[in-house]
């Protein structure tokens, strides 16, 4: 075990923590931007400091492909290759493949697939990805595991549940650094409550140094995906740090860390950014539109980033989707959004006003108060109370003007 | 505005100049020409964001040329006005813009477009027309430091009637450009044409001469004349000149035609050198120090002249795969303090965002050095020299690299 995980304030089932890495300290709940290649999109590694980046993950199968797992090694590790200083996660390779890859089929040996390079056979086991991840160095390195979409039922769901059980023990045994670098498992089982919690009782049995909450993001409808993280924050131990893989939208994570989750991880916001769209607390605001031609203000005017402390809609609306320098800034501040939206979860959190933040978040998202109903039911069993925000559990106190103008 | 020139070069006929652009107005600073003007797009570099942008060597970096070909269509004028102008829209408010109507990048004149009405270019956003009205409703929102006025530019094989025809258009226009101007003519570059006549070149820049202007553009350069008959054009406007005000060339990129520039007497230039070796994956390592024969030896470079021609170096190229050198040595530029040759390799090899904008930081400190050393060339006296030497070197260098390989 290379890390330490500090919990330091709690509102029921949420924690703020402090989890040291060997890398870097960090404060949870955290949101991890996906540094696919070994590069942020268009972000340098200084200008991901100034934002307030912690975790930066990097993707194993596009970095074992190039500059391959053995140049990362002679460089020293994906740390120095990078030359990033604070700490770095690494997925175990399999579910790009498996998304990404024509013919890409999975036995009890691992994972088998065509390799994009030359087409030949190939076969990428639990031992393997381990042995990769060894290489390129993370702080936090992910077990191999059989994930299937959460839309599949049936025998296969039971099948990859008790496979990622298998291939944990195998992860385990691979791994050549356990002082260096944290092995997490990953909790599968669909939407299925028994194997969840079948699957979880079986990795806490192994007592890993984290847990990650996988097969979610991937179409579920929204109902099912709170009950699983819920489920699981429960089972899982208090004292070791969960991670809920592919989440997501700010709203998804303030409901996640609501129900006792600490770390995410996802393509969304600098993706997002890239077509032209800003993250805001009202939501989002496309910067693309007409409408924002000779809007004066910034993106956000609560923001202080550089990009909301420099520029104007009506000017980042000419450059979004046509000009490079449109997709840096615009990254830039939706990052900056996530770090910001981390602060305040954790810190709202440690000084004990959670409840708080949560209700000015929905009401900031839902100024007509339609909070969905599944945040409504995931905040009961949060135990939180957010019948201020909801029109349809308070009595209606509408403004008479009403479109929000972003 | 106030520009002084303050050293000639001795030696050769003596044409190349130091001079200072003293601040005025928001603009505080002073500026050593011979000077680079760093390209833009909608003002800002096509890669770097305004916070590395203040890491690069001050107060070179702060001199950007700017096209009002890229506020066409967006933001509109008066939104532009609104919001302060260039220097408050883009949050440089330290920085000096020029602006020419041409932008060597991707908005070229267009000898067939442009009639009595307007000038017509070739960009993005497809053909323009553009009016001397127009032109002067997006300067005087824009509030550029210092600007062109708009230009009939021809290329080299331009017929003799087309290109009197570009000089009496050019020069009307110039007086329009005058007469719409609402801020007292301080800011005024004339713009003087002329294709590759020398009688159309001296006759241009005579009549420009004539009017109360701060300083001169000079255009239909980089537009198809030859190296050869360039330098002749060159002089056929400058002598026609008064010497004491400033003179800007565009079109003029490479480093040899900056050092042919500067030996004519031009205090100005912006070029496109900067950006075709960022999109190209390529890396400037010249030597900036004096350039000594007996220092280099054909054999520090490997010798392949696709990967290493001594001027540049490609980071594709697989011998960079595990380099673990910055791309030149002793450069203190962002690039070459935080990141190796491998990493940039990897960049490139995999499409990624960050390779350009670490290349652009690279190559634009790296040309910015270039012009550092053509000033201390000339203020030393030895610019002549200077220039033999750099141009030598570069022909020595192509030779070797071809018998290597």
């Amino acid at each position: 075990m290379a890390l330490r995980f500090e919990v330091i304030g709690r509102f029921n089932r949420a924690r703020a923590a402090q989890l040291t890495l060997p890398h870097y300290i960090c404060q949870t709940p955290l949101f991890m931007p996906v540094g696919t290649q070994g590069t942020i999109k268009g972000l340098t590694y200084s200008q991901l400091e100034d934002i307030g980046c912690q975790i930066i993950l990097g993707n194993t199968y596009h970095l074992a492909l190039r500059p391959t797992a053995e140049l990362i090694d002679d460089m020293g590790g994906l740390h120095k290759f990078m030359n990033w200083d604070r700490a770095l996660l690494t997925d175990s390779g399999g579910f790009q493949m498996v998304s990404l890859l024509h013919l890409a089929d999975i036995t009890e040996k691992g994972v088998t697939f065509q390799s994009p390079a030359d087409g030949q056979p190939m076969l990428l086991t639990p031992e393997e990805s381990i042995q990769i991840q060894n290489k390129i160095g993370a702080d936090i390195i992910m077990a191999l595991d059989d994930v299937v979409k959460t839309t599949i039922t049936g025998p296969r769901v039971e099948e990859a549940m008790y496979r990622t059980l298998r291939w944990i023990d195998r992860c385990i045994a691979a791994h050549q650094r356990p002082h260096e670098q944290n092995l997490f498992g990953i909790v599968q089982g669909g939407l299925d409550p028994v194997l969840r919690d079948i699957c979880v009782k079986g990795l806490v049995e192994r007592d890993l140094p984290g847990y990650a909450i996988g097969g979610l993001s991937g179409g579920e409808d929204k109902d099912s995906f709170w009950r699983v993280v819920a489920q699981c924050t429960a089972a899982l131990p208090e004292d070791k740090p969960r991670y809920v893989m592919g989440v997501g939208y700010p709203l998804d994570i303030v409901v996640c860390s609501a129900l006792g989750a600490d770390m995410y991880d996802c393509v969304y916001p600098t993706r997002t950014a890239r077509f032209g769209t800003a993250l805001v607390p009202e939501g989002v605001l496309k910067l693309k539109h007409k409408v924002m031609a000779n809007d004066e203000r910034p993106i956000d005017p609560t923001c202080s980033c550089m990009v909301c402390k420099t520029y104007t809609r009506a000017y980042l609306h000419c450059l979004v989707t046509k000009d490079a320098l449109g997709s840096q800034l615009l990254s830039y501040h939706n990052l900056a959004y996530m770090m910001r939206l981390s602060k305040e979860l954790h810190l709202s959190i440690v000084e004990g006003r959670f409840p708080d933040f949560v209700r000015e978040f929905l009401k900031a998202q839902f100024p007509r108060g339609d909070v969905p109903e599944w945040v409504c039911n995931a905040m009961e069993v949060a135990g939180i109370d957010i019948s201020s925000c909801c029109a349809h559990l308070s009595a209606p106190v509408y403004k008479a003007s009403a479109i929000p103008n972003c | 505005m106030r520009f002084a020139v303050k050293a000639t070069s001795g030696g050769g006929n003596g044409k190349a100049r130091a001079g200072v652009l003293q601040g005025w107005g928001s603009f505080q600073h002073s500026v050593e020409t011979p000077a680079l003007l760093l390209s833009t797009r909608k003002g800002l570099p096509s890669f770097i964001t305004p916070d590395l942008l203040q890491a690069l060597p001050l107060p070179d970096s702060r001199l950007l040329h700017v096209s009002p070909l890229h506020f066409m269509e967006c933001p509109s004028s008066r939104t532009i006005s609104s919001m302060g102008g260039l220097r408050q829209m883009l949050g440089l408010p330290e920085h000096l813009f020029v602006s020419v109507g041409r932008d060597s990048i991707d908005s070229l004149p267009v000898i067939e477009g442009t009639n009595k009405l307007g000038a017509s270019f070739e960009t993005p956003s497809g053909r323009l027309l553009v009016r001397p009205e127009k032109y002067m409703e997006i300067i005087s929102s824009l509030k550029p430091n210092l600007w062109a006025t708009l230009a009939d530019e021809v290329p080299a094989w331009a017929v003799e009637k087309r290109n009197k025809a570009s000089v009496e258009r050019t020069i009307r226009w110039l007086d329009e450009c005058i007469a719409l101007d609402l801020s007292g003519g301080e800011a005024i570059l004339g713009a003087v044409v002329g294709g590759s006549s020398l009688e159309e070149r001296s006759r241009c820049a005579k009549e420009v001469a004539k009017r109360n202007v701060s300083g001169y553009w000079i255009g239909g350069f980089g537009l198809g004349e030859s190296m050869e008959e360039r330098p002749a054009l060159l002089n056929a406007v400058v002598d026609n000149l008064p010497e004491e005000k400033l003179r800007y060339v565009s079109g003029l990129g490479l480093p040899e035609e900056i050092l042919e520039g500067v030996a004519a007497g031009i205090d100005l230039f912006d070029s496109t050198y900067i950006y075709h070796l960022t999109l190209g994956g390529l890396a400037l390592v010249f030597p900036l120090d004096t350039v000594d024969k007996s220092r280099r030896s054909p054999f520090d470079f490997p010798p392949s002249s696709a990967v290493n021609d001594g001027t540049k170096i490609n980071l594709s190229s697989t011998i960079y795969r595990k380099d673990k050198s910055p791309i030149l040595e002793g450069c203190g530029c962002f690039t070459c303090r935080n990141h190796t040759r491998a990493y940039l390799n990897h960049l490139l090899n995999v499409h990624e965002m960050l390779a350009q904008i670490l290349l652009e930081i690279h190559n634009t400190h790296h040309y910015l050095g270039f012009f550092r050393s053509i000033r201390r060339a000339i203020g030393c006296g030895t610019f002549d020299m200077f220039r033999q030497s750099f141009i030598e070197s570069r022909r020595e260098l192509f030779v070797s690299s071809m018998t290597c390989s």
